[in-house]
């Protein structure tokens, strides 16, 4: 157990340290927010979005941006990494064996995306008073279901990329997408309706973030379509997972 | 006493067999080498004792465990340094010995091991800015901080500039001086005669000569040669004559003489009776390269 911590207290370390993991994981987010947000008719209710301010509408967007970099850019990056570099190899060769650094790398990245996404929400009130989520529970569980499915992509990515520099390719495809179809690009209502569906069921499903956002209840089976993808991407990463 | 065992060891990918019956045994306390060219099976082998690798047959026990069965308990007493294993580039020297300790039930004082191995300096150092040869030893470092009692180190020297390599060279006998075996696998035959105890020669997945470095080069061939610039000149046939000498060649104003035995003190004491000045005087042995090409038909380097 002892190992676990020191690994995660190592993980962090380095998280922090590297310049670019801090700033695009942990702050940009909150800074394209708090940007967009100073531009005053952003700030208008608008009809478009049925009556509620752009800087309101676009926070859930705003953190699967959050999830997105960090699961799906960050955390197959780095253990790509550790493979090429043989740092797993290396673990190895000790009575640790290399899940545990999976495990370490995985609490740091979920703890950076929730630090992210809090810094969001927060940053959104203090500033624009975009009200915090009023289905608080619902909420909860759509952003934990929502992580899970995208880290959990984010790990098959990591099972299998040899290199960084080929998980960066996969993942940089993975990440478009999940912005895309999440509304970071083009705001939702501007997107086809064919489209803005299909991106119910993208990870880590902006829908149910918004109406979980609105107090509404998330719609039950995108969260089911949520975990039924971690499940999947989770159970496939962990049976073709290279560990050297 | 035997703390290696491998026997008949049999690892094939496919239809190729990059390990057809390997055996050796390691005593305790010795370094011993493993060298062959590239593609012999050195590393196959190596990683079947390291139990990094699941072999096809035969037996293999290191320390009485079965690396194929006892894994978890071989980790704790075997340390291994892997060819190109790096760390993360923003990981500090002291962070990595200090995580790699928390691995092991009794690990080795890394603050000993660190001053030992030269590193003191470079404690707050992250890994991506140390030299080649800083990167090697925190390399070995981790390999002992386990406190291993066997120690397998493949490739140490590669890339290493000739100060470091001699450094390391130096540091590998302090290790086995404080009690650690050490299986040595190189291709470089400067380093298997000045480490090596014992060496086995691998070619094409078998082992084809264990002996030590003397052992090995004398197996081959005893021949040696005397070099000189003679003072005055004196016919072939005054050295000839002597039982030693094989052969005597003339390289302009240098004469090589071929022989056995105790060549030297013959062909001086032949020359000093005949007043002859032997200038620029040097014996040359077999070497263990000769000896290599000799023993797998092939020259080491790849």
């Amino acid at each position: 157990m002892s190992s676990l911590l020191k690994l995660t207290a190592a993980e962090a370390r380095l998280f922090v340290r590297d310049p670019t993991s801090l700033v695009i994981g942990l702050l940009l987010p909150t800074v394209i927010l708090v940007g967009l947000g100073a531009v005053p008719i952003l700030r208008e209710p608008s009809a478009d979005m049925g009556g509620v301010r752009f800087v309101d509408y676009f926070a859930p967007s705003v953190i699967v941006m959050s999830v997105a970099v960090i699961g799906l850019t960050t955390l197959p990056a780095v253990m790509a990494g550790y493979r090429e570099r043989g740092v797993l190899r290396r673990m190895r060769t000790t009575p640790a064996h290399p899940a545990k650094l999976l495990v370490a790398q995985l609490i740091v990245n979920v703890a950076a995306a929730l630090a992210s996404a809090l810094l969001v929400v927060v940053a959104g009130r203090l500033a624009y008073g975009v009200p915090l989520p009023q289905n608080p529970l619902g909420f909860a569980l759509a952003f934990v279901l929502g992580i899970t499915a995208v880290f959990a992509i984010g790990m098959l990515v990591a099972a299998v990329a040899g290199t960084a520099r080929a998980a960066s390719g996969i993942s940089t495809v993975l990440f478009m997408s999940v912005m895309f179809f999440g509304g970071v690009y083009l705001p939702r209502f501007m997107l086809p309706d064919a489209v803005a569906r299909v991106g119910d069921y993208v990870p880590p499903g902006v829908q149910t973030l918004l109406d979980s956002w609105n107090g509404e209840s998330p719609d039950p089976v995108q969260l089911l379509a949520m975990a039924a993808i971690a499940v999947a991407a989770g159970a496939a990463s962990a049976r073709i997972f290279k560990w050297e | 006493m035997a703390i290696i065992e491998v026997e008949d060891l049999v690892k094939h990918y496919g239809e190729q067999r990059a390990a057809n019956g390997v055996s050796f045994t390691v005593d305790e306390g010795e370094i011993f080498g493993i060298l062959g060219p590239n593609g012999a099976g050195k590393t196959t082998t190596v990683e079947c004792v390291e139990g990094l690798r699941t072999r096809d047959a035969g037996r293999v026990s290191v320390m009485g465990l079965d690396p194929a069965r006892d894994v978890k308990e071989l980790r704790q007493v075997l340390g291994i340094q892997l060819q190109e294993s790096r760390l993360p580039d923003r990981m500090r020297v002291g962070e990595a010995l200090d995580l790699y300790r928390s691995f092991y039930r009794s690990p080795a004082d890394p603050g000993r091991l660190i001053e030992s191995l030269g590193l003191g300096a470079k404690r707050k150092t992250p890994f991506g800015k140390l030299s080649g040869g800083q990167q090697q030893r925190l390399s070995i470092a981790l390999a002992l901080i386990g406190n291993p009692r066997v120690a397998v180190l493949d490739e140490l020297t590669t890339g290493l500039d000739p100060q470091a390599r001699r450094d390391t060279w130096d540091l590998i006998e302090q290790v086995r001086d404080s009690g650690v075996t050490i299986v040595l696998v190189t291709h470089f035959m400067d380093e298997a005669e000045r480490l090596c105890d014992r060496l086995a020669v691998i070619d094409a997945g078998k082992v084809v000569a264990v002996d030590t470095p003397a052992g090995l080069t004398a197996r081959v061939s005893a021949e040696q040669r005397v070099r000189f610039r003679p003072s005055a000149d004196f016919p072939d046939a005054l050295l000839l004559d002597l039982p030693e000498v094989a052969a005597v060649e003339r390289n302009g104003s240098q004469v090589v003489v071929a022989g056995s035995g105790n060549l030297l003190q013959a062909v001086a004491s032949v020359l000093a009776r005949s007043h002859i000045v032997a200038a620029d005087l040097r014996v040359e042995q077999v070497s263990l390269d000769d000896a290599f090409v000799a023993l797998t038909g092939k020259p080491v380097e790849s």
